[in-house]
Protein backbone atom coordinates (compact mmCIF):
# COMPACT_ATOMS: atom_id res chain seq x y z
CA UNK A 1 0.00 0.00 0.00
CA UNK A 2 1.69 3.15 -1.14
CA UNK A 3 -1.05 5.60 -0.20
CA UNK A 4 0.41 8.43 1.84
CA UNK A 5 -1.92 9.84 4.48
CA UNK A 6 -2.03 13.61 4.01
CA UNK A 7 -1.57 14.82 7.58
CA UNK A 8 -1.17 18.43 6.47
CA UNK A 9 -4.64 18.36 4.93
CA UNK A 10 -6.15 17.10 8.16
CA UNK A 11 -4.45 19.88 10.10
CA UNK A 12 -5.54 22.44 7.55
CA UNK A 13 -9.20 21.39 7.43
CA UNK A 14 -9.52 20.63 11.14
CA UNK A 15 -10.85 24.09 12.10
CA UNK A 16 -13.67 23.70 9.56
CA UNK A 17 -14.52 20.27 10.94
CA UNK A 18 -14.53 21.78 14.42
CA UNK A 19 -17.13 24.30 13.31
CA UNK A 20 -19.20 21.38 12.11
CA UNK A 21 -18.55 19.64 15.42
CA UNK A 22 -20.06 22.61 17.27
CA UNK A 23 -23.21 22.45 15.14
CA UNK A 24 -23.41 18.70 15.81
CA UNK A 25 -23.30 19.49 19.53
CA UNK A 26 -26.01 22.10 19.06
CA UNK A 27 -28.17 19.47 17.40
CA UNK A 28 -27.32 16.64 19.71
CA UNK A 29 -27.69 18.01 23.23
CA UNK A 30 -30.92 20.00 22.77
CA UNK A 31 -32.65 17.25 20.80
CA UNK A 32 -31.63 14.74 23.46
CA UNK A 33 -32.81 17.00 26.29
CA UNK A 34 -36.07 18.02 24.67
CA UNK A 35 -36.65 14.51 23.35
CA UNK A 36 -36.25 12.79 26.73
CA UNK A 37 -38.35 15.40 28.54
CA UNK A 38 -41.11 15.04 25.96
CA UNK A 39 -40.63 11.29 26.10
CA UNK A 40 -41.30 11.33 29.83
CA UNK A 41 -44.60 13.16 29.32
CA UNK A 42 -45.48 10.76 26.51
CA UNK A 43 -44.79 7.82 28.80
CA UNK A 44 -47.15 9.29 31.40
CA UNK A 45 -49.75 9.63 28.64
CA UNK A 46 -49.17 6.00 27.62
CA UNK A 47 -49.75 4.90 31.22
CA UNK A 48 -52.62 7.27 31.96
CA UNK A 49 -56.16 6.21 32.67
CA UNK A 50 -57.53 8.24 29.78
CA UNK A 51 -58.12 6.13 26.70
CA UNK A 52 -57.64 9.17 24.48
CA UNK A 53 -54.19 9.95 25.90
CA UNK A 54 -53.18 6.30 25.73
CA UNK A 55 -54.29 5.93 22.12
CA UNK A 56 -52.87 9.23 20.93
CA UNK A 57 -49.47 8.67 22.47
CA UNK A 58 -49.34 5.13 21.08
CA UNK A 59 -49.99 6.37 17.52
CA UNK A 60 -47.36 9.08 17.90
CA UNK A 61 -44.74 6.70 19.28
CA UNK A 62 -45.31 4.06 16.62
CA UNK A 63 -45.24 6.62 13.78
CA UNK A 64 -41.81 7.79 14.83
CA UNK A 65 -40.41 4.39 15.64
CA UNK A 66 -41.66 2.67 12.51
CA UNK A 67 -40.49 5.11 9.84
CA UNK A 68 -36.90 5.99 8.84
CA UNK A 69 -35.40 8.96 10.66
CA UNK A 70 -34.07 10.26 7.37
CA UNK A 71 -37.59 10.59 6.02
CA UNK A 72 -38.73 12.27 9.24
CA UNK A 73 -36.04 14.96 8.97
CA UNK A 74 -36.69 15.66 5.30
CA UNK A 75 -40.42 15.51 5.85
CA UNK A 76 -40.37 18.24 8.49
CA UNK A 77 -38.34 20.42 6.18
CA UNK A 78 -40.70 20.06 3.23
CA UNK A 79 -44.03 19.45 4.94
CA UNK A 80 -44.18 22.47 7.19
CA UNK A 81 -44.42 25.08 4.43
CA UNK A 82 -47.19 23.05 2.77
CA UNK A 83 -49.14 22.18 5.92
CA UNK A 84 -48.90 25.34 7.98
CA UNK A 85 -47.15 27.79 5.69
CA UNK A 86 -44.04 28.05 7.83
CA UNK A 87 -40.64 27.35 6.31
CA UNK A 88 -38.36 25.92 8.94
CA UNK A 89 -34.65 26.51 8.63
CA UNK A 90 -32.76 23.28 7.86
CA UNK A 91 -31.33 23.40 11.39
CA UNK A 92 -34.76 23.82 13.00
CA UNK A 93 -36.24 21.02 10.88
CA UNK A 94 -33.37 18.71 11.82
CA UNK A 95 -33.58 19.62 15.50
CA UNK A 96 -37.33 19.08 15.52
CA UNK A 97 -37.06 15.75 13.74
CA UNK A 98 -34.35 14.48 16.05
CA UNK A 99 -36.12 15.67 19.18
CA UNK A 100 -39.48 14.15 18.23
CA UNK A 101 -37.85 10.90 17.19
CA UNK A 102 -35.98 10.80 20.50
CA UNK A 103 -39.20 11.51 22.41
CA UNK A 104 -40.84 8.43 20.88
CA UNK A 105 -37.96 6.16 21.86
CA UNK A 106 -37.56 7.92 25.22
CA UNK A 107 -41.24 7.33 25.97
CA UNK A 108 -40.79 3.60 25.51
CA UNK A 109 -37.75 3.60 27.79
CA UNK A 110 -39.64 5.46 30.52
CA UNK A 111 -42.75 3.35 30.12
CA UNK A 112 -40.79 0.11 30.32
CA UNK A 113 -38.88 1.40 33.33
CA UNK A 114 -41.94 2.59 35.23
CA UNK A 115 -43.79 -0.66 34.52
CA UNK A 116 -40.83 -2.73 35.65
CA UNK A 117 -41.15 -1.39 39.19
CA UNK A 118 -43.15 -3.87 41.22
CA UNK A 119 -46.70 -2.94 42.19
CA UNK A 120 -45.68 -3.31 45.84
CA UNK A 121 -43.64 -0.11 45.60
CA UNK A 122 -46.73 1.83 44.59
CA UNK A 123 -48.73 0.20 47.36
CA UNK A 124 -46.07 0.74 50.02
CA UNK A 125 -46.01 4.43 49.19
CA UNK A 126 -49.75 4.90 48.74
CA UNK A 127 -50.43 3.18 52.05
CA UNK A 128 -48.52 6.02 53.71
CA UNK A 129 -50.96 8.49 52.18
CA UNK A 130 -48.70 9.64 49.35
CA UNK A 131 -50.26 11.17 46.27
CA UNK A 132 -49.80 9.53 42.89
CA UNK A 133 -47.47 12.27 41.67
CA UNK A 134 -45.36 12.05 44.84
CA UNK A 135 -45.09 8.28 44.54
CA UNK A 136 -43.84 8.71 41.00
CA UNK A 137 -41.36 11.42 41.92
CA UNK A 138 -40.03 10.07 45.21
CA UNK A 139 -40.32 6.30 44.89
CA UNK A 140 -40.73 5.10 41.32
CA UNK A 141 -38.61 7.40 39.17
CA UNK A 142 -35.44 7.27 41.32
CA UNK A 143 -35.52 3.48 40.96
CA UNK A 144 -36.46 3.66 37.30
CA UNK A 145 -33.65 6.06 36.52
CA UNK A 146 -31.06 3.61 37.71
CA UNK A 147 -32.55 0.83 35.62
CA UNK A 148 -32.91 3.04 32.58
CA UNK A 149 -29.42 4.51 32.55
CA UNK A 150 -28.05 2.01 30.02
CA UNK A 151 -31.02 2.60 27.73
CA UNK A 152 -30.60 6.38 27.99
CA UNK A 153 -26.92 6.19 27.12
CA UNK A 154 -27.80 4.03 24.20
CA UNK A 155 -30.27 6.63 23.03
CA UNK A 156 -27.76 9.46 23.50
CA UNK A 157 -25.26 7.58 21.36
CA UNK A 158 -27.91 6.88 18.72
CA UNK A 159 -28.97 10.53 18.57
CA UNK A 160 -25.36 11.69 18.22
CA UNK A 161 -24.97 9.38 15.24
CA UNK A 162 -28.41 10.21 13.84
CA UNK A 163 -27.56 13.89 13.86
CA UNK A 164 -25.22 13.19 10.91
CA UNK A 165 -28.37 12.69 8.81
CA UNK A 166 -29.00 16.43 9.10
CA UNK A 167 -26.29 16.82 6.48
CA UNK A 168 -28.85 15.93 3.81
CA UNK A 169 -30.74 19.10 4.76
CA UNK A 170 -27.48 21.06 4.38
CA UNK A 171 -27.21 21.69 8.08
CA UNK A 172 -23.56 22.59 8.48
CA UNK A 173 -22.77 19.96 11.05
CA UNK A 174 -19.80 17.64 11.24
CA UNK A 175 -20.90 15.15 8.59
CA UNK A 176 -21.87 17.92 6.16
CA UNK A 177 -18.49 19.60 6.54
CA UNK A 178 -16.78 16.26 6.12
CA UNK A 179 -18.61 15.46 2.91
CA UNK A 180 -18.04 18.94 1.58
CA UNK A 181 -14.32 18.86 2.34
CA UNK A 182 -13.78 15.38 0.98
CA UNK A 183 -15.36 16.29 -2.35
CA UNK A 184 -13.47 19.60 -2.47
CA UNK A 185 -10.07 18.00 -1.91
CA UNK A 186 -10.82 14.55 -3.36
CA UNK A 187 -9.40 13.13 -0.15
CA UNK A 188 -12.30 11.25 1.46
CA UNK A 189 -9.98 8.86 3.26
CA UNK A 190 -8.23 11.54 5.33
CA UNK A 191 -11.30 13.67 5.89
CA UNK A 192 -13.81 10.93 6.71
CA UNK A 193 -11.34 9.14 8.96
CA UNK A 194 -10.91 12.38 10.87
CA UNK A 195 -14.70 12.84 11.00
CA UNK A 196 -15.11 9.32 12.40
CA UNK A 197 -12.44 9.98 15.03
CA UNK A 198 -14.18 13.21 16.05
CA UNK A 199 -17.51 11.35 16.40
CA UNK A 200 -15.77 8.73 18.50
CA UNK A 201 -14.21 11.35 20.74
CA UNK A 202 -17.65 12.92 21.15
CA UNK A 203 -19.52 9.73 21.90
CA UNK A 204 -17.06 7.67 23.90
CA UNK A 205 -17.07 9.95 26.98
CA UNK A 206 -20.85 9.59 27.16
CA UNK A 207 -20.56 5.82 27.16
CA UNK A 208 -17.74 5.93 29.68
CA UNK A 209 -19.66 8.28 31.99
CA UNK A 210 -22.69 6.04 31.99
CA UNK A 211 -20.62 2.95 32.72
CA UNK A 212 -19.07 4.74 35.69
CA UNK A 213 -22.45 5.92 36.94
CA UNK A 214 -23.92 2.46 36.56
CA UNK A 215 -21.11 0.96 38.59
CA UNK A 216 -21.49 3.60 41.29
CA UNK A 217 -25.24 3.14 41.51
CA UNK A 218 -24.94 -0.64 41.54
CA UNK A 219 -22.73 -0.36 44.63
CA UNK A 220 -25.42 1.53 46.51
CA UNK A 221 -28.39 -0.25 48.01
CA UNK B 1 -74.23 26.72 87.79
CA UNK B 2 -74.89 23.15 86.66
CA UNK B 3 -78.50 22.33 86.10
CA UNK B 4 -79.33 19.74 88.78
CA UNK B 5 -81.93 18.06 86.59
CA UNK B 6 -79.66 17.38 83.60
CA UNK B 7 -77.83 14.08 83.98
CA UNK B 8 -74.07 14.45 83.85
CA UNK B 9 -72.42 12.06 81.46
CA UNK B 10 -69.46 10.41 83.05
CA UNK B 11 -67.11 8.49 80.78
CA UNK B 12 -66.92 5.01 82.16
CA UNK B 13 -65.51 1.66 81.17
CA UNK B 14 -69.03 0.63 80.33
CA UNK B 15 -69.54 3.30 77.65
CA UNK B 16 -68.69 1.81 74.25
CA UNK B 17 -65.49 3.09 72.63
CA UNK B 18 -65.90 5.27 69.57
CA UNK B 19 -66.28 3.57 66.22
CA UNK B 20 -63.46 4.65 63.91
CA UNK B 21 -64.13 2.72 60.75
CA UNK B 22 -67.44 1.38 59.54
CA UNK B 23 -68.11 -0.80 56.51
CA UNK B 24 -71.53 -1.52 55.10
CA UNK B 25 -72.62 -3.74 52.25
CA UNK B 26 -69.09 -4.22 50.95
CA UNK B 27 -68.80 -6.17 47.70
CA UNK B 28 -65.71 -6.73 45.62
CA UNK B 29 -65.60 -8.27 42.16
CA UNK B 30 -62.45 -9.13 40.25
CA UNK B 31 -63.86 -9.50 36.75
CA UNK B 32 -66.36 -12.34 37.03
CA UNK B 33 -65.08 -13.38 40.45
CA UNK B 34 -67.24 -12.31 43.38
CA UNK B 35 -64.63 -12.11 46.15
CA UNK B 36 -66.44 -10.17 48.88
CA UNK B 37 -70.15 -10.80 49.11
CA UNK B 38 -71.69 -8.19 51.32
CA UNK B 39 -69.75 -7.40 54.47
CA UNK B 40 -70.88 -5.20 57.34
CA UNK B 41 -68.25 -4.43 59.89
CA UNK B 42 -66.96 -1.78 62.22
CA UNK B 43 -63.81 -1.19 64.25
CA UNK B 44 -63.83 0.67 67.52
CA UNK B 45 -60.85 2.28 69.19
CA UNK B 46 -58.72 -0.25 71.02
CA UNK B 47 -60.10 -3.28 69.21
CA UNK B 48 -57.74 -5.91 67.87
CA UNK B 49 -59.30 -8.02 65.18
CA UNK B 50 -57.77 -11.18 63.77
CA UNK B 51 -59.11 -12.24 60.39
CA UNK B 52 -58.62 -15.88 59.50
CA UNK B 53 -59.73 -18.06 56.63
CA UNK B 54 -58.49 -20.27 53.82
CA UNK B 55 -56.58 -18.95 50.88
CA UNK B 56 -58.91 -17.32 48.40
CA UNK B 57 -61.49 -16.66 51.12
CA UNK B 58 -61.16 -12.90 50.51
CA UNK B 59 -59.51 -12.00 53.82
CA UNK B 60 -56.65 -10.03 52.27
CA UNK B 61 -58.98 -8.36 49.80
CA UNK B 62 -61.23 -7.32 52.68
CA UNK B 63 -58.32 -5.79 54.58
CA UNK B 64 -57.05 -4.06 51.43
CA UNK B 65 -60.44 -2.48 50.81
CA UNK B 66 -60.24 -0.75 54.18
CA UNK B 67 -57.42 1.56 53.05
CA UNK B 68 -58.43 1.43 49.40
CA UNK B 69 -55.52 -0.61 48.15
CA UNK B 70 -58.46 -2.27 46.43
CA UNK B 71 -61.45 -0.20 45.39
CA UNK B 72 -64.72 -1.65 46.69
CA UNK B 73 -67.07 -2.56 43.84
CA UNK B 74 -70.01 -1.50 45.96
CA UNK B 75 -70.78 -0.63 49.55
CA UNK B 76 -69.63 2.26 51.66
CA UNK B 77 -66.82 2.79 54.09
CA UNK B 78 -67.17 5.50 56.70
CA UNK B 79 -64.42 7.07 58.78
CA UNK B 80 -65.58 8.71 62.03
CA UNK B 81 -69.13 8.33 60.80
CA UNK B 82 -68.57 10.19 57.53
CA UNK B 83 -69.01 8.03 54.43
CA UNK B 84 -66.05 8.24 52.07
CA UNK B 85 -66.29 8.98 48.35
CA UNK B 86 -68.90 10.80 46.32
CA UNK B 87 -72.01 9.27 44.84
CA UNK B 88 -73.36 10.63 41.59
CA UNK B 89 -77.11 11.11 41.47
CA UNK B 90 -78.97 8.06 40.19
CA UNK B 91 -75.97 5.76 40.48
CA UNK B 92 -75.77 4.67 44.12
CA UNK B 93 -73.17 1.99 43.35
CA UNK B 94 -70.75 4.21 41.43
CA UNK B 95 -68.78 5.81 44.26
CA UNK B 96 -65.97 8.06 43.15
CA UNK B 97 -63.06 8.65 45.49
CA UNK B 98 -61.09 11.88 45.12
CA UNK B 99 -57.37 11.32 45.63
CA UNK B 100 -57.20 13.77 48.53
CA UNK B 101 -59.78 11.74 50.43
CA UNK B 102 -57.98 8.46 49.80
CA UNK B 103 -54.74 10.01 51.01
CA UNK B 104 -56.38 11.21 54.20
CA UNK B 105 -57.79 7.77 54.93
CA UNK B 106 -54.47 6.08 54.28
CA UNK B 107 -52.68 8.54 56.50
CA UNK B 108 -54.94 7.50 59.35
CA UNK B 109 -55.16 3.79 58.49
CA UNK B 110 -51.65 2.40 58.17
CA UNK B 111 -50.73 -0.88 56.51
CA UNK B 112 -48.01 -3.49 56.82
CA UNK B 113 -47.70 -5.82 53.83
CA UNK B 114 -46.75 -9.44 53.43
CA UNK B 115 -43.90 -8.42 51.11
CA UNK B 116 -42.78 -5.44 53.27
CA UNK B 117 -42.70 -3.09 50.24
CA UNK B 118 -39.80 -1.10 51.62
CA UNK B 119 -38.20 1.41 49.27
CA UNK B 120 -34.90 -0.18 48.23
CA UNK B 121 -33.26 3.07 47.12
CA UNK B 122 -33.64 4.62 50.58
CA UNK B 123 -31.96 3.79 53.86
CA UNK B 124 -33.94 2.32 56.72
CA UNK B 125 -34.19 5.79 58.29
CA UNK B 126 -35.26 7.40 55.01
CA UNK B 127 -37.92 4.74 54.63
CA UNK B 128 -39.34 5.56 58.03
CA UNK B 129 -39.11 9.33 57.35
CA UNK B 130 -40.69 9.28 53.89
CA UNK B 131 -44.34 9.58 54.90
CA UNK B 132 -43.55 12.21 57.51
CA UNK B 133 -41.66 14.40 55.04
CA UNK B 134 -43.78 13.88 51.92
CA UNK B 135 -47.25 13.47 53.42
CA UNK B 136 -47.13 15.27 56.75
CA UNK B 137 -44.71 17.94 55.43
CA UNK B 138 -42.70 17.63 58.59
CA UNK B 139 -39.29 19.27 58.89
CA UNK B 140 -36.43 16.87 58.20
CA UNK B 141 -34.95 17.11 61.69
CA UNK B 142 -38.27 16.49 63.37
CA UNK B 143 -39.11 13.61 61.01
CA UNK B 144 -35.72 12.10 61.65
CA UNK B 145 -36.27 12.20 65.38
CA UNK B 146 -39.66 10.55 65.19
CA UNK B 147 -38.48 7.94 62.67
CA UNK B 148 -35.54 7.04 64.90
CA UNK B 149 -37.87 6.71 67.87
CA UNK B 150 -40.02 4.21 65.97
CA UNK B 151 -36.98 2.32 64.72
CA UNK B 152 -35.73 2.06 68.30
CA UNK B 153 -39.09 0.72 69.29
CA UNK B 154 -38.85 -2.16 66.80
CA UNK B 155 -35.24 -2.70 67.88
CA UNK B 156 -33.57 -1.43 64.73
CA UNK B 157 -32.25 1.97 65.75
CA UNK B 158 -28.73 0.77 64.98
CA UNK B 159 -29.68 -0.09 61.37
CA UNK B 160 -30.88 3.42 60.51
CA UNK B 161 -28.28 4.06 57.82
CA UNK B 162 -28.40 0.63 56.21
CA UNK B 163 -30.28 -0.11 52.98
CA UNK B 164 -33.17 -2.56 53.35
CA UNK B 165 -31.52 -5.03 50.97
CA UNK B 166 -28.92 -5.72 53.66
CA UNK B 167 -31.49 -6.79 56.24
CA UNK B 168 -33.12 -10.12 56.98
CA UNK B 169 -36.81 -10.53 56.16
CA UNK B 170 -37.74 -10.19 59.82
CA UNK B 171 -35.75 -6.98 60.14
CA UNK B 172 -37.28 -5.61 56.93
CA UNK B 173 -40.76 -6.28 58.24
CA UNK B 174 -39.92 -4.51 61.50
CA UNK B 175 -38.73 -1.51 59.48
CA UNK B 176 -42.03 -1.61 57.58
CA UNK B 177 -43.87 -1.57 60.92
CA UNK B 178 -41.77 1.38 62.10
CA UNK B 179 -42.51 3.19 58.83
CA UNK B 180 -46.24 2.71 59.37
CA UNK B 181 -46.04 3.64 63.08
CA UNK B 182 -44.19 6.87 62.35
CA UNK B 183 -47.35 8.20 60.71
CA UNK B 184 -49.17 7.69 64.03
CA UNK B 185 -52.12 5.94 62.41
CA UNK B 186 -55.33 5.40 64.33
CA UNK B 187 -55.68 1.91 62.86
CA UNK B 188 -52.96 -0.45 61.72
CA UNK B 189 -53.69 -3.12 59.13
CA UNK B 190 -51.42 -6.16 58.96
CA UNK B 191 -51.75 -8.23 55.81
CA UNK B 192 -50.17 -11.61 56.59
CA UNK B 193 -47.10 -9.91 58.01
CA UNK B 194 -45.21 -13.12 58.70
CA UNK B 195 -46.25 -15.25 55.73
CA UNK B 196 -43.18 -14.54 53.62
CA UNK B 197 -40.72 -14.98 56.47
CA UNK B 198 -38.51 -17.92 57.26
CA UNK B 199 -39.95 -19.71 60.31
CA UNK B 200 -37.13 -18.63 62.61
CA UNK B 201 -37.83 -14.94 61.82
CA UNK B 202 -41.56 -15.03 62.54
CA UNK B 203 -41.09 -14.61 66.30
CA UNK B 204 -39.32 -11.25 66.19
CA UNK B 205 -42.12 -9.73 64.10
CA UNK B 206 -44.90 -11.19 66.24
CA UNK B 207 -43.16 -9.85 69.37
CA UNK B 208 -43.30 -6.34 67.92
CA UNK B 209 -46.98 -6.73 67.07
CA UNK B 210 -47.72 -8.03 70.56
CA UNK B 211 -45.93 -5.04 72.03
CA UNK B 212 -48.22 -2.77 69.99
CA UNK B 213 -51.22 -4.70 71.27
CA UNK B 214 -50.09 -4.06 74.84
CA UNK B 215 -50.06 -0.35 74.06
CA UNK B 216 -53.73 -0.64 73.24
CA UNK B 217 -53.45 0.19 69.55
CA UNK B 218 -56.32 -0.50 67.22
CA UNK B 219 -55.23 -3.20 64.81
CA UNK B 220 -56.54 -5.62 62.20
CA UNK B 221 -54.48 -8.67 61.42
CA UNK B 222 -54.92 -11.14 58.59
CA UNK B 223 -52.95 -14.18 59.61
CA UNK B 224 -52.42 -17.92 59.50
CA UNK B 225 -50.76 -17.85 62.93
CA UNK B 226 -53.81 -19.06 64.84
CA UNK B 227 -51.94 -19.40 68.12
CA UNK B 228 -50.87 -15.81 67.91
CA UNK B 229 -54.34 -14.69 66.85
CA UNK B 230 -55.77 -16.32 69.95
CA UNK B 231 -53.59 -14.31 72.31
CA UNK B 232 -53.54 -11.14 70.23
CA UNK B 233 -57.14 -10.53 69.32
CA UNK B 234 -60.14 -9.12 71.11
CA UNK B 235 -62.25 -10.38 68.23
CA UNK B 236 -61.74 -13.12 65.65
CA UNK B 237 -63.43 -13.25 62.27
CA UNK B 238 -63.56 -16.40 60.18
CA UNK B 239 -64.00 -15.43 56.56
CA UNK B 240 -65.13 -17.96 53.98
CA UNK B 241 -66.46 -17.45 50.46
CA UNK B 242 -66.39 -13.70 50.86
CA UNK B 243 -68.65 -13.47 53.92
CA UNK B 244 -68.08 -13.39 57.67
CA UNK B 245 -68.85 -16.98 58.53
CA UNK B 246 -68.26 -16.67 62.22
CA UNK B 247 -67.40 -13.73 64.46
CA UNK B 248 -66.66 -13.78 68.17
CA UNK B 249 -64.07 -13.70 70.89
CA UNK B 250 -60.94 -15.79 70.36
CA UNK B 251 -62.36 -18.38 72.72
CA UNK B 252 -65.64 -18.57 70.87
CA UNK B 253 -64.24 -18.80 67.36
CA UNK B 254 -60.97 -20.64 67.87
CA UNK B 255 -61.84 -22.94 70.78
CA UNK B 256 -65.58 -23.43 70.56
CA UNK B 257 -66.61 -22.74 66.95
CA UNK B 258 -70.32 -23.09 66.34
CA UNK B 259 -70.09 -23.41 62.57
CA UNK B 260 -69.13 -26.70 60.92
CA UNK B 261 -67.10 -24.82 58.32
CA UNK B 262 -65.02 -23.06 60.98
CA UNK B 263 -64.36 -26.34 62.72
CA UNK B 264 -63.21 -27.96 59.46
CA UNK B 265 -60.86 -25.06 58.84
CA UNK B 266 -59.38 -25.20 62.33
CA UNK B 267 -59.00 -28.97 62.14
CA UNK B 268 -56.69 -28.61 59.17
CA UNK B 269 -54.36 -26.55 61.35
CA UNK B 270 -54.31 -28.95 64.25
CA UNK B 271 -54.00 -32.04 62.07
CA UNK B 272 -50.25 -32.26 62.53
CA UNK B 273 -49.85 -30.84 66.00
CA UNK B 274 -48.12 -33.05 68.54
Amino acid sequence: MDYSFDVALVVETFPILMRGFLVTLELWLPSLGIGLAAGFLLALARLSRSRLLRGGSLVYIELFRDTPVLIQLIWFYYAFPILIGVQLSPFAAALLGLALNTSAYGAEIFRGGIQSIARGQWEGAKALGMRHADVLRRIILPQVFKLMLPAFTNRAVEVAKMSSLASVLSVHELMYQGRLLSSTYYRPFEILTTVAVVYFVLIYPATFLSMTLERRMAGKG
Amino acid sequence: MPDPIMPVSIPSAASPPATILQVSGLHKWFGALHVLRGIDFSVAAGERVAIIGGSGSGKSTFLRCLNFMEMPTSGRIALDGTPLGRVSAGKPDAVRYPESELCQVRERVGMVFQQFNLFPHMTVLENAMEGLVTVKRMKKAEARERALRELDKVGLGDKADVYPGRLSGGQQQRVAIARALAMEPEILLFDEPTSSLDPELVGEVLRVIRQLAEEGRTMLLVTHELGFAYHFATKVIFLADGVFHEVGTPDEVLKHPRQERTRAFLDRFTEFSF
